[in-house]
């Protein structure tokens, strides 16, 4: 290993009464690598996420993040270490423009908000990097609507935007092309082909085309074990994963 | 400080238990089947108490004024539930918290205009007078051991409701997830119509119980529903078992810490400091105590398991 | 015209009328009315500071009456002993109900939805009973208020219009320190924490802290809307902390419009004025309160506010 994993996850273990929804799983998330995590439906993969994220406590096992244990941290201490995510179902802030919501993630990583007198519309130190963030990903001109009147595809982007302004070390993306047709996913693999490299992804997803593009590993998950890890070609010749797959259309 | 003293009050504590328990168990399942935030249900407690002493003065018969605010109550309560219930089970808490409150203004102020504001003090049924002797020397109003007895009933009926028929299935099951419930056939709304209606009942049993000891007058509902949400909270929402317990548990520590901890306190500091310090305490103790419950299980002891 | 301007007029015009109010009831020599628009105003103190945390926080807090009881007792337990210096008073009565609301406030935080109405209501009832048992001041008949506040100089709450005119400056200030509030950095994270908490935690704001800063803020804020209630009233109970006034004032913020800062005005004034005409109507108006409150809830959760001024933008 010439470089440290950014993600270490060693015999993560949860269970749901009588499921176990995570099955000593072992991760390691390099840094630059977007690795992606596949598995057929009820495999646990949201459950795993939840964990990597802070909102679910592990019955057993280490997540170590930045080399640092993370394991009994909520997700504002994880976010505050430099690990950002988006969730399954769009998650934002609705009634706030697009702007306000790429504003709120830049101010939670920028000095204190126990300010009570200026108007946090008017600091450029917010305003500027919420508006490159946005840019990004495309949203640049819809700053000013309301997060609730974007289109579905808009939101999503608006949720890596967030993430992005966080300036994070590790991007945990779950299923981000959920719900979206083919133009507006397609649009949505290239851009997050453009971070490939310069920033840690991992990434829950179901859409195999995104998977094959995007991943430099894949991890595919089958009743909350990780059955296989490997780049692309050698998951997709591997006969256990064939097996899982059995009638579902995907490699 | 006798311990005769202390088996009466224990069982005083018990039988205030009992009715909390009678209250928190209809309110917990509304809570936990239908998320319904119902301040109202100590107007349920108020209208049973009411209709048993208007009909045990008619009827000149206690228990057959008990026996008639029941259905009373429950038909009162289904009334509530079709009229007025029905458009907030799909609203948020902020606008049932409101709007039961309303109802609460309403039916006291109904009260008021149909019985006064005065209180009504209705006495103890001759069969159920007096005292009898639980043990030698230890004298216990019959009445109010007759509360503990149809409290352990009412208990035991419950349970038996709950765990062996087919609709306290479908009563756990709403209570541990609601749209699963619906999503499998059940008629949703006859449900909560019934489960409202179990809830009012066993308010009015509670209410009409109340009437002989504690004083009947318009208001008397929200004094003891403020208890039944500790009740509730250190029980956990949605479980007949944390109502039990919670109920066992706040009337206990109610009744003996009134009688008792002024006594208590004075062997530590000097006698009229803890006659301020006493009742104050006394009468802080069960939120103290679910302050402390909650502290270390912010869901209780017992929570149903989470509904969606 | 654009909807802020027409909320920023609506404002101005309130607070023209409310600046009025003196000198027509002298004009008209009806002091009545003097003392009914200050006792709204000072209810209008009490309900801003709960939109602070329920409109903008999502906080519903059915306790927030208890800091109207604190702040009341701050002012006539010293004036009882004798000690009438109102800025020390003031300070007791802020000071005391910032720290019972983070007291209750950080219990009652780690629970949300059902459990964190309940929690609160019942800590409410809990000093509500403490009240009751203070028997050298008054139990539960309570007493009356030894002297008025003094704050030396030209203040002098015996002089009605001054003493309006304090509460006026009071609630003005308020409002114009409660709007930089929600604009701030801290109004934001409060806001974002109502709108979508895990969002907020997972861009990294331990919305905690925020809400419970805010819990203490509205708190104090009602403590100094009881302090003023009890130089209003001369006497205080603690009926001051009853749960339905908890009831009433958060009815004021909905009747107002929640979330608007301005709306619980209007609904503070509004509601005040309905007790009073339905009161006059008839011995028994809270059964004419009850369904309109239920039907307001039902048809009107904009409130007045948002009536009268159009959709809010943001």
């Amino acid at each position: 290993m010439l470089t440290r994993p950014v993600l270490d996850v060693r015999a993560l273990s949860k269970r749901f009464g009588g499921l176990q929804a995570s099955d000593r799983i072992d991760l390691e998330v390099v840094s630059g690598e977007t690795h992606a995590i596949i598995g057929p439906n009820g495999a646990g993969k949201t459950t795993l996420i939840g964990q990597l994220a802070g909102d679910l406590r592990p019955d057993d096992g280490v997540i170590r993040f930045m080399d640092r244990d993370v394991t009994r941290l909520d997700a504002p201490s994880r976010s505050q270490l430099g690990l950002a995510r988006s969730f399954q179902i769009t998650s934002i802030f609705p009634e706030l423009s697009a702007l306000d919501n790429a504003a709120l993630a830049v101010q939670a990583h920028r000095g204190s908000s126990f300010r009570f007198w200026r108007p946090a519309r008017e600091e450029r130190a917010l305003r500027e990097p919420a508006q490159k963030a946005l840019e990004s990903v495309g949203l640049g001109a819809r700053r000013e609507v309301a997060a609730a009147n974007l289109a579905h595809g808009e939101q999503r982007q608006l949720e890596i935007a967030m993430a992005l302004a966080t300036e994070p070390r590790l991007l945990l993306l779950d299923e981000p092309v959920a719900g979206m047709g083919l133009d507006e996913s397609q649009r949505m693999v290239r851009f997050l082909a453009t971070l490939k490299g310069r920033i840690t992804i991992v990434l829950v997803e179901h859409d195999m085309d995104a998977v094959f593009t995007l991943a430099d590993r894949i991890s595919v998950m089958v009743y909350g074990r990780i059955i296989a890890t490997g780049p692309p070609a050698e998951v997709r010749g591997n006969v256990e994963v064939r097996r899982a797959y059995l009638g579902e259309d995907a490699c | 400080m006798s311990w005769a003293l202390v088996l009466e009050q224990t069982l005083n504590g018990l039988q205030f238990g009992v009715m909390l328990f009678l209250m928190a168990a209809g309110l917990t399942l509304v809570f936990g089947i239908m998320n319904l935030v119902n301040l109202a249900h100590g107007s349920l407690y108020m209208v049973g108490a009411y209709l048993a002493a208007a009909f045990a003065q008619w009827s000149g018969s206690f228990v057959l004024g008990l026996a008639l605010a029941l259905p009373a109550t429950l038909l009162v309560g289904i009334g509530v539930e079709v009229i007025a219930l029905r458009t907030l089970y799909e609203r948020d808490h902020l606008d049932q918290v409101l709007a039961t409150f309303g109802l609460i203004l309403f039916f006291n102020e109904l009260i008021s205009i149909v019985w006064g504001r005065a209180a009504i003090y209705t006495s103890v049924p001759p069969i159920l007078g007096g005292h009898f002797r639980i043990l030698p020397g230890v004298p216990y109003p019959t009445y109010r051991a007759g509360i503990i007895v149809v409290g352990i009933l009412v208990s035991v009926l419950l349970w038996c409701l709950v765990t062996r028929t087919r609709l306290g299935m479908r009563i756990r099951a709403g209570a541990s997830n609601r749209t699963m419930v619906s999503a499998l056939g059940v008629n949703v709304r006859l449900l909560y119509t019934l489960v409202f209606g179990l809830g009012a009942a066993l308010a009015g049993l509670a209410g009409a119980m109340a009437g002989p000891i504690y004083a009947v007058q318009p208001g008397m509902g929200e004094a003891i529903l403020i208890q039944v949400f500790v009740v509730i909270v250190i029980g956990g929402i949605g479980s007949i078992r944390g109502a039990m317990v919670g109920a066992i548990v706040v009337g206990m520590a109610d009744t003996l810490g009134r009688a008792f901890l002024k006594p208590m306190l004075a062997t530590v500091i000097s006698p009229p400091a803890a006659d301020k310090a006493g009742p104050a305490l006394a009468s802080m103790l069960i939120y103290l105590l679910m302050a402390a419950v909650l502290f270390f299980r912010p869901e209780g002891l017992f929570p149903a398991r989470s509904r969606s | 015209m654009t909807a802020d301007r027409r909320r920023d007029v609506i404002v101005a015009v309130g607070g023209v009328l409310l600046a009025l109010v003196p000198p027509i009831a002298a004009l008209t020599d009806q002091p009545f009315y003097l003392d009914l628009f200050r006792r709204m105003m000072i209810f209008a103190i009490a309900a801003v500071s709960l939109d602070l945390i329920l409109g903008y926080g999502g906080m519903v807090s059915f306790g927030h009456a208890a800091y109207l009881g604190i702040g009341a007792y701050a002012v006539g337990i010293p004036a009882y002993h004798g000690i009438t210096n109102g800025f020390v008073q003031l300070g007791l009565a802020v000071a005391a109900s910032a720290l019972v609301a983070l007291v209750i406030g950080a219990i009652s935080l780690r629970t949300s939805g059902v459990y964190f109405i309940m929690i609160t209501l019942a800590f409410a009832q809990m000093l509500y009973y403490l009240g009751i048992s203070l028997e050298t001041y008054g139990g539960d008949n309570g007493m009356r208020l030894a002297a008025r506040s003094r704050f030396g100089g030209p203040i002098d709450l015996a002089q009605p219009s001054t003493f309006y005119y304090l509460v006026l400056a009071i609630l003005v200030l308020l409002l114009v320190a409660g709007r930089r509030l929600v604009a701030s950095r801290f109004g934001m994270v409060v806001r974002a924490a109502k709108a979508n908490e895990p969002r907020a935690r997972a861009i990294g704001f331990s919305t905690a802290r925020y809400k419970l800063t805010a819990f203490v803020m509205a708190g104090a804020t009602a403590g100094l809307a009881g302090a003023l209630l009890a130089n209003q009233t001369e006497y205080l109970t603690p009926d001051f902390m009853h749960w339905t006034r908890s009831g009433e004032i958060m009815f004021m913020v909905i009747l107002g419009g929640m979330g608007s800062l301005f709306g619980p005005v209007i609904g503070a004034v509004a509601l005040l004025l309905l007790e009073d005409v339905l009161s006059a109507m008839t011995a028994h108006w809270q059964i004419i309160l009850g369904p309109i409150l239920i039907l307001v809830v039902l048809f009107a959760k904009r409130g007045l506010f948002g009536l009268l001024a159009g959709a809010r933008v943001d």
